[in-house]
């Protein structure tokens, strides 16, 4: 048995994601861990250092979903793989499930821990329960959530050998990619740190406070959905039940009033920060650590003390 | 342009989430039903508006049992043609996403719109599956779409960044954010929503690859622990020694 994890690089190296789900895989204990990447390598990619024994190298860029799962079948059966990983991320969402189907395979996304064998932890009701899915099919699929589970390292190199495939014709061309943080942070939902606010920030020419605090942490920002709603944030900032579902290991809320819908994007967060001027706001019952206290006083007086670390 | 939207059933986003039969269920009782938002604002929305724009019909399908009825005809009110349900209790989403292959295949839908996920399975699974049960071209998470003649042109939510892409001919998509504004439905279309048709179509015997064995519910959250406002230094001692996490 043998399980195939799916990675992508960025210069040549495994994405963050990417080492995550190596790891995770590593960590299930069915069998030597393979990983296929498509796309720019260095190296082994830094793979050997979480586990992978051996990569499977496919040179060729290629952005198509439905080719990516061609490939992804190749790969499986060349290595006769009984798991299939991906991470949960937007690329493995359009691909894994695509791959579960043309193998008639179950499929689990969004799987938080590892599995009991064939039982995968999930989060659903954004959040708000878990549950226990059974795999019926001999092989499975599944997606990690992004930061559920962490990059562990185990010594180690693996070897790297070219892998090709017939994955059919591109239909979905790609015209261009604008990145949404210039600013050199981490996206959403790979972030370890995230600093939230909402209406209580009264405008958008007050967010520097926030963005001050956000780089003193070397966090990504974020915002409620009446922030996204009102253009006063960019869309993608948006979490929460119908925005991005995060969980990051710090999560500080500002000015924000913690609104079930809100909390569900949020509420797996490892620790949580309110800083609200109403001690009756709902998101205090969701919070670890709270601050009675007006954002535009208590913001820039954290700012300072987290620099003098 | 004939269009396809996905439209499922969803408990209200301030539902109490209980479960039954040994927390193999989710507890419907008392749940108010609403359509899926995604469902509903995004991918919805934008279909009617490229239908009223260009012309042609947009037909909505659900894979569910009769207490969906409800929210078809929200969907009808707000605009779209007619409506088909699969009647049949899903348990996973590859068999939601065949048994709408099977009834979408031989029908040539230009475009099959998805919302990115639903509110109750947070699977992000099913529009995919339907591309590859179709061997149809899939775009995820498109923020928007434009259609001239058979190529569609669309952005999309990727990783770290927005995607344009173009594809030619019939495609599934999956809808976010971005993708058009919310429509509250006005009397008119709710009283036409009446008598527009709703098709029930018998499941057709696809089997689950997957069960649910159990549902949890999270443990309750401790205390909050509140700190002075003008003591910013004490919650960086706490979040470093006692939280560990900076
Ligand atoms: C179907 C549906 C889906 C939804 N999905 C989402 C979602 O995904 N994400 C989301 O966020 N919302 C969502 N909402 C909206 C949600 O219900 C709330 O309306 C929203 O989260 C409120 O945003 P807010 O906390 O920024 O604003 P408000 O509720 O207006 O809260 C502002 C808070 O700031 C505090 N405040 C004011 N001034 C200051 C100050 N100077 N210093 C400190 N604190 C201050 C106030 O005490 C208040 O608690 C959804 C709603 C519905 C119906
Ligand atoms: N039972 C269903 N009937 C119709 N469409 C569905 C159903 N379940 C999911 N979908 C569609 O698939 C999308 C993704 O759902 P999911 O994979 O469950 O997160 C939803 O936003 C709907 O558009």
């Amino acid at each position: 048995m043998s399980v195939l994890v799916y990675i992508q690089t960025q210069e040549g190296k495994a994405t963050k994601a990417g080492l995550e789900v190596a790891s995770f895989a590593k960590n299930m204990n069915v069998g030597d861990v393979t990983a296929l990447v498509p796309g720019t390598l260095s190296g082994d990619g830094g793979l050997g250092s979480v586990g992978v024994s051996k990569v499977l190298h496919f040179s060729e860029g290629v952005t198509d979903n439905s080719q990516l799962s061609k490939l992804t079948q190749a790969a499986a059966q060349s290595v006769d793989a009984s798991t299939i990983v991906f991470s949960g991320n937007n690329d493995g969402n359009s691909i894994a499930p695509r791959v579960a189907i043309a193998m008639n395979v179950g499929y689990v996304s969004g799987v938080t821990c590892l599995p009991e064998g064939k039982t995968f932890t999930r989060n659903v009701f954004s959040g708000k329960a878990t549950a226990a899915v059974n795999v019926m099919s001999d092989v499975c699929v599944i997606s990690i959530t992004p930061n559920s589970y962490g990059i562990k390292s185990d010594a180690g190199e693996a070897s790297v050998e070219t892998f090709s495939a017939d994955i059919g014709a591109q239909r979905v061309v790609l015209n261009g990619f604008t990145p949404t943080s210039n600013d050199g942070s981490v996206p959403l939902p790979e972030a370890e740190r995230v600093v939230s606010a909402g209406r209580g920030l009264k405008g958008p020419e007050n967010w520097g406070i926030v963005e001050d605090l956000a780089r003193a942490l070397g966090a990504t920002t974020a915002c409620s959905r009446p922030v996204g709603d009102m253009g006063w944030r960019p869309h993608h900032e948006h979490v929460g039940q119908t925005g991005l579902t995060i969980r990051p290991d710090l999560y500080i809320a500002c000015g924000i009033s913690g609104a079930i819908q809100h909390l569900a994007g949020v509420n797996q967060s490892k620790v949580i920060v309110v800083i609200n001027t109403d001690p009756e706001a709902p998101f205090f019952k969701a919070a670890d650590y709270g601050i009675v206290g007006d954002v535009f006083e208590v913001l820039p007086k954290l700012t300072e003390a987290i620099k003098e670390l | 342009m004939k269009l396809l939207v996905c439209i499922s059933k969803a408990p209200d986003t301030t539902s109490r989430i209980a479960f039954t039969d040994g927390d193999k269920r989710f507890d419907e009782s008392g749940v108010q039903f609403i359509v899926n938002p995604y469902d509903e604002w995004y991918a919805l929305v934008r279909a009617i508006e490229l239908v009223e724009a260009q012309g042609g019909s947009v037909t909505t399908i659900t894979v569910g049992d009769a207490t969906c009825d409800p929210i078809i005809r929200k969907a009808l009110a707000i605009g779209a043609s007619d409506a088909v349900r699969i009647d049949a209790n899903p348990t996973d989403s590859s068999q939601v996403a065949r048994l709408i292959s099977n009834y979408a295949n031989d029908k040539s839908y230009d475009i099959i719109f998805a919302g990115k996920e639903t509110i109750n399975h947070n699977s992000s699974a099913v529009p995919a599956m339907i591309a590859e049960c179709m061997d149809l071209p899939y775009v995820a998470l498109a923020t928007s779409i434009d259609v001239d003649g058979d190529l569609s042109t669309l952005n999309c939510e990727s990783t770290g960044g927005t995607n344009n892409v173009s594809v030619k001919g019939s495609f599934v998509l999956s809808a976010t954010k971005g993708m058009a504004e919310q429509r509250i439905p006005n009397m008119r279309g709710i009283m036409s929503a009446r008598t527009k048709p709703l098709t029930v179509v018998e499941a057709s015997g696809v089997t689950a690859t997957t069960e649910v064995s159990k549902f949890t519910l999270p443990p309750a959250k401790g205390d909050c622990v509140m700190v002075d406002a003008d003591n910013a230094a004490e919650l960086v001692r706490l979040l470093r020694e006692e939280a560990k996490i900076i």
